[in-house]
């Protein structure tokens, strides 16, 4: 046991968890889930959303089992290596904003730092733009972090503050495979068409999603913490698992025949270079603030911090405003209050990095 | 030069941070640092030994105590 913990811990470990991804996501995509989108975080949510009817955007919509997965692998890991520590309160309700502007900042680049790196090694040069914005906002976040911005300690909680989350994806995982329908045209929706009807056989899905979810919580496999750790530590260990995932995910996007350059009709993307610069931007800082990307965000949940369950649901409640208010982006463009999002986003992000700042007493 | 920190409850970075400006202040000595995760064990172990501090780490009931000592 103790050599499997040092290997998870290592470089070693962390490249395992990116390899992972890198065969995993693209073979996702092989088999149903949309282009370039074998896992997106965001896209996910954005679905699961969708199928709750918290928004109306009929391409949207399916109880994409990745993201049960994601937080029961998670949980796996978390029980058998002693690590499910139920905790919360450190400012929750700062932090379900924070991944509701993250959502939003998402949906106006049409993807979460997993799929900008998927999006990238599919040859989707819009990723670049979007990349750039993320470590442009985390470079920011990390500016707060250094003048010592924090939001405050979290306690242990009881065991229940921890388990609520693992049992709301076993009920939604219900609703995903007997899919029940609540009222007559009701939810749970389905796509019939669009990004939402795309997807794998549940069973695989949900397979790769606890896989994903036991090496990530295992390796601490993070997108935001990557980049973050280098511009603030000069710190490779997180970034090495980044690294491979691309390059995996490259190479085997070239071995299933789905890598396909350019920046111009890219599957789910637009390419208006401004939009999804800043709408990564603002993701990259809010996540910075947040401690964590999407992807990070459930695994924590899954191993019982509460906090990180509260960025959970407002990314989730974000995605249905995003598509309810006209925010979230298309193949044409950012959405018509999309850029007005990201900007109130952004002074919200800027407001709470100046307010959370505390002075160093040691 | 020594220093102390309590770290529990904090979140990732923020344990890495405070021990890094506890580090930049004190150049060489020693840090002793509570943590109660093993992420932010691991983590503040890594960034210590990065720079070229040992690390010893005793365990007392769910929570880390971490010595970081530099001569």
């Amino acid at each position: 046991m103790s050599n499997l913990i040092a290997f998870f811990a290592s470089r070693r470990g962390i490249v395992s968890a990116g390899i992972f991804i890198g065969v995993f996501a693209p073979i996702l995509q092989k088999l149903g889930n949309p282009a370039n989108m074998g896992i997106c975080v965001a896209c996910m949510e954005r679905d699961i959303a969708g199928a709750l009817g918290l928004h109306r955007a009929d391409v949207g919509q399916y109880l994409r089992p990745e993201i049960m997965g994601f937080v029961l692998g998670s949980l796996i890991a978390a029980l058998m290596f002693r690590e499910f520590k139920p905790r919360t309160g450190s400012a929750p309700i700062i932090r379900f904003f924070l991944g509701f502007f993250a959502m939003v900042g998402a949906l106006v680049f049409l993807g979460c730092p997993w799929r900008a790196l998927l999006r990238l090694a599919g040859g989707d040069g819009n990723a670049i733009l979007g990349l750039a914005g993320l470590a442009f906002g985390i470079w920011v976040g990390v500016l707060f972090l250094r003048s010592g911005y924090n939001l405050g300690r979290s306690t242990q909680a009881k065991a229940a503050a921890g388990w609520v989350m693992p049992v709301l994806m076993i009920v939604l995982l219900l609703f995903a495979v007997f899919e029940p329908q609540f009222t007559q045209g009701g939810p749970i929706f389905k796509s019939a068409k669009g990004p939402g009807a795309a997807h794998a056989p549940l069973i695989i899905s949900l397979l790769v999603g606890l896989g994903v979810g036991f090496l990530a919580q295992r390796t601490r496999f993070c997108t935001m913490g990557a980049i973050r750790d280098v511009i603030l530590i000069r710190d490779f260990h997180l970034f090495s698992g980044i690294l491979a995932l691309v390059v995996v995910a490259f190479a085997t996007n070239l071995i299933l025949g789905q890598f396909k350059p350019g920046f111009v009709n890219q599957p789910i993307a637009h390419n208006d270079y401004a939009w999804n610069f800043l709408g990564m931007t603002l993701s990259g800082l809010a996540f910075a603030l947040a401690g964590g990307c999407p992807g990070r965000q459930l695994i924590l949940s899954g191993e019982g911090d509460g906090d990180a369950a509260v960025f959970v649901v407002g990314m989730i409640v974000g995605a249905g405003f995003a598509h309810n208010f006209a925010l979230a982006s298309s193949a044409r463009g950012p959405g018509a209050f999309g850029p007005a999002a990201v900007i109130i986003g952004f002074i919200f992000c800027l407001l709470i990095g100046f307010a959370m700042r505390e002075r160093s007493k040691a | 030069m020594s220093e102390r920190i309590d770290a529990r409850g904090l979140s990732c970075p923020q344990p890495v941070v405070l021990v890094k400006k506890a580090i930049e202040r004190i150049g060489k000595g020693t840090i002793e640092i509570l943590v109660d995760t093993v992420t932010s064990r691991e983590n503040v172990s890594r960034l210590a030994r990065s720079v070229g501090y040992q690390v010893s780490v005793e365990e007392k009931e769910g929570e880390f105590v971490l010595k970081l000592e530099k001569s």
